[in-house]
């Protein structure tokens, strides 16, 4: 009873104690707070990338994919079909994606995935990264509602918005070319299509044939001189062209059909040349090229989503310090891919394509990578088609299993069917193995150092506890006359050690889980006082920090912290309970 | 003239006439036995006590005098168990029964946690320093004895009965008005009074008292001893240790030390 009586006491009376305390309590809270904002961003990234790869996923060894989609579909469900909930077939392949902007082409290096969005729904979100799907906020207030409800299916339809957009610059290509006519009773000169752009056309400075006619039967897409540079995209700055020559440089397919005829020019070449917004057009076609003669704004048969960091920048305002997206390309544009065929010898290959959507998952490795487009088309563009049995090649299974635990067992499955030389199959995880690794790693030294930081609290309160027993000598030994124990005078001190862990401990969970959730209103208070900010979300794509609190880990670190209290005062204690009565007695 | 009486366990011999009174009959409570106490300091051999016999008899009020730093302290300490001879004994001598003859019992060499319960139960302590806890109240102090022997739920089981005898206790101190203080609070008189309280808490056999009153003024000190005296009178054997002849002379025998050793002085007879 005495034991508990003074270290209740000796906590209340013993304010330089509390100091210890207090080196507790920070070190507890750290830990606490950086455990969860690194939780949170690891949880954060492995969710967003699970849900992009999906659970399993069987991928061929050769680029040029292997035949017949279906009966591989079959074969997985077949060998693991009670394990599995769906089955997606994709084409996989790395390409560049073209855009025009500024007057200029713009490359970028994409991985291309040929996706069904029916088949890929049931394997990984797809419309919830959509952009039409979303509601744009500012704010909290709502800039654009979502264009599409999230009932409808994921399909390669555009929006109407999308639609209208597509029909305004293609009127407006149409009468930048038109200006080149010199028909005077065309539409007078452009109005203008930016702020700070010349209200007039320039100059047409050939005098030969426009350089495309709709009555000449072509497909209705808008074509350029061949050696033209410069055209006005969708966001229409014109530049004048300073490299043009005169003469009959302006060709249209035409031109060239004697050229095919006498097979010195193969079709392809004098499509493309004439007409730089039309992808090579295999003799299957697909239907919408039928339609596309009848509506001259119809989008192409190559359609996309676009990765949303491939064509999207984040922009400040000098003036308010506000940071917004700016767009490159919209839904409705088109847009140039080049890959590579399957073909013997393999050849690169390339095709327009219209974008439908923008894709944007928040994982900054995904988003400035992947552009979908539609399977059949890509499969068509590649050579990977076989007309006569209707089914093409595919390179990626990815399979959505009904519990995530069974994955391992669904791997082996596979692999016995699926054989090494010519797949290789994983979890998600495995695939991404080195980047997990690498942040499970990062988390474990952080918390052996933070660690530390209690360590060195715990030698704070072994000096602390050293001087209150050189004060309480005494007092030792009139508890010692009065018949305690040496033992119970060790567990007197080592109570008070347990005491002061228990609450140092105690309030540094507090402190932590409070700072914990207001985090992002604390980081405001910093990058005010700071002047700049401390958590930049262009730089770490996330709009505020993600933050997981795990209480297992809130558990073991306050547990931690107070073994190491209570670790600390051993000495002390020991110190304490081989004092001799009459010694302690005497000591002034 | 008054004769110790030798006692040869487990017979008692009594050489004398029985007398009723028990200054002429005495019992012993506690004996030493050629008892030798040497310090080691910085590897000097430093002899206090050089084979001290002596005898506590019961109900007897022992003074225990001799100069400063004849050993007088270390003698109470090593009967009251807070130290240990290198050589000789301390023995308790039980009350003779009914059932059983008188018993005397080597205490020196038992167990450490059989010496705690003896310092705990059979002695009380008091000090010239008084040696109060600081941190808690006269009540809490006063009880102490009992905190130390009791757990936590067995504390809790009594407190009644523990409060009850500690303010009984208190109030025949004449400390019932600062049951709540803290000795920082009292005065020297007043501390005395509690360490006093505390002592008797657990109902000792003896008190052993290191010059109580070297602390205090004469009047107070006079307070102090007649409170010895009436806890004497009423059957507790008392061993006090004390520079002061005056006092002494107040009790029922003295032993003065010198040299180490023990000579035995009848009451009043001077050295």
């Amino acid at each position: 009873m005495y034991k508990l009586l003074l270290s209740t006491r000796y906590l209340r009376t013993r304010f330089i104690a509390l100091a210890s305390i207090v080196s507790v309590m920070l070190g507890v809270a750290t830990m606490i707070v950086v455990n969860s904002v690194m939780s949170g961003f690891s949880s954060e990234m492995r969710t967003r990338i699970h849900a992009i790869l999906a659970d399993v996923s069987i991928e061929t060894n050769s680029l040029n994919g292997e035949p017949d989609a279906q009966a591989q579909i079959d074969l997985v469900n077949k060998v693991a079909g009670e394990y599995v909930d769906s089955v997606s077939a994709t084409v996989e392949v790395f390409g560049l994606l073209h855009f025009r902007r500024g007057g200029q082409w713009i490359p970028r290096p994409v991985t291309l995935v040929g996706i069904d969005p029916a088949a890929e729904t049931l394997v990984s979100p797809l419309t919830e990264n959509l952009d039409s799907y979303r509601t744009v906020e500012d704010g909290g207030i709502v800039t654009r509602p979502a264009l599409r409800s999230s009932d409808e299916p994921a399909g390669w339809g555009l929006t109407d918005e999308a639609l209208a957009y597509r029909k305004e610059w293609k009127a407006r290509q149409r009468r930048f070319f038109d200006g080149w006519n010199t028909n005077p009773e065309a539409e007078p000169a452009l109005e203008p299509l930016m702020d700070g752009e010349p209200a007039f056309a320039p100059e047409p400075q050939f005098e030969d044939a426009p350089p495309f006619s709709a009555a000449a039967g072509q497909p209705s897409l808008a074509t350029e001189p061949a050696n033209a540079p410069t055209a006005a995209g969708p966001d229409g700055i014109l530049q004048t062209a300073g490299t043009k020559t005169a003469g009959p440089e302006i060709v249209n397919a035409d031109d060239f059909t004697p050229l095919v005829e006498e097979g010195l020019a193969d079709e392809a070449t004098a499509r493309s040349a004439a007409n730089p917004f039309e992808g090579d057009l295999l003799p299957t076609q697909v239907i919408s090229e039928q339609e596309a003669e009848q509506d001259i704004d119809a989008p192409l048969p190559g359609r996309l989503y676009v990765g949303a960091g491939l064509i999207e920048y984040m922009r400040e305002d000098p003036r308010t310090g506000k940071v917004s997206v700016e767009r490159m390309v919209h839904p409705g544009d088109d847009v140039k891919i080049s890959t590579v065929s399957t073909g013997s010898p393999p050849e690169p290959t390339h095709f327009f394509a219209t974008v439908t959507d923008i894709y944007k998952s928040g994982m900054s490795e995904y988003d400035s990578n992947l552009v979908f487009c539609n399977l059949e088309y890509l499969q068509q563009m590649r050579g990977m088609w076989d007309p006569q049995s209707e089914s093409g090649a595919i390179t990626t299974l990815k399979i959505r299993l009904k519990d995530y635990d069974d994955a391992e067992r669904v791997v082996s499955l596979l692999q016995n069917v699926f054989p090494p030389h010519l797949y290789t199959v994983r979890t998600w995880e495995q695939k991404q193995g080195p980047l997990l690794a690498a942040v499970d790693i990062e988390a474990a030294i952080l918390n052996v150092l933070l660690f530390l930081i209690i360590a060195v609290a715990g030698f704070g309160i072994l000096a602390i506890f050293f001087m209150i027993v050189v004060e309480k000598t005494r007092d030792i030994g009139i508890l010692k006359a009065l018949g305690a124990s040496s033992r119970g005078v060790m567990s007197i001190f080592l109570s008070y050690g347990l005491a002061l862990g228990m609450v140092g401990s105690g309030v540094g969970v507090v402190l932590g889980l409070l700072f914990v959730r207001y985090i992002n209103e604390i980081e405001g208070v910093l990058a005010l006082i700071m002047g700049r900010k401390v958590f930049d979300e262009r730089i770490y794509y996330f709009p505020s920090i993600p933050t997981q609190v795990n209480a297992f880990t809130v558990a073991w670190v306050a547990v931690g912290a107070i073994l190491i209290a209570v670790l600390a005062s051993v000495l002390p204690a020991r110190r304490a309970a081989r004092l001799h009565p009459v010694q302690a007695l005497r000591y002034e | 003239m008054v004769g110790l009486v030798l006692l040869d366990p487990p017979y008692f011999k009594v050489d004398l006439p029985i007398m009723t009174d028990r200054l002429t009959f005495p019992l012993p409570h506690l004996s030493t036995v050629a008892l030798e106490r040497t310090y080691l300091k910085a590897q000097v051999r430093i002899p206090v006590l050089r084979g001290v016999e002596m005898t506590v008899n019961r109900g007897e009020f022992l003074a225990i005098v001799g100069q400063s730093g004849s050993g007088k302290s270390t003698l109470l300490h090593l009967m009251g168990l807070l130290d240990q001879p290198n050589i000789g004994e301390v023995r308790l001598h039980v009350e003779p029964t009914e059932d059983h003859p008188a018993e005397s019992l080597r205490i020196d060499n038992l167990p450490p946690a059989t010496r705690d319960a003896l310092r705990n139960r059979v002695f009380g302590f008091i000090f010239q320093a008084y040696h109060l806890l600081p941190e808690l109240t006269v009540l809490e102090n006063v009880q102490s004895p009992l905190m130390i022997r009791e757990s936590v739920l067995g504390y809790w089981k009594n407190r009644r009965e523990y409060r009850d005898r500690a303010c009984e206790i208190i109030d025949r101190v004449g400390l019932s008005h600062r049951l709540k203080h803290r000795p920082s609070e009292l005065s020297g008189g007043e501390m005395q009074r509690a360490a006093i309280a505390r002592s008797l808490i657990s109902r000792p056999e003896i008190l052993l008292a290191d010059e109580p009153t070297g602390n205090l003024d004469a009047q107070t000190g006079r307070d102090i001893m007649a409170l010895l005296k009436s806890l004497n009178d009423e059957g507790l054997t008392i061993a006090m240790v004390t520079h002061d002849d005056n006092l002494a002379n107040q009790a029922d025998r003295i032993i003065r030390l010198a040299n180490g050793r023990s000579v035995d002085l009848a009451n009043g007879a001077a050295a």
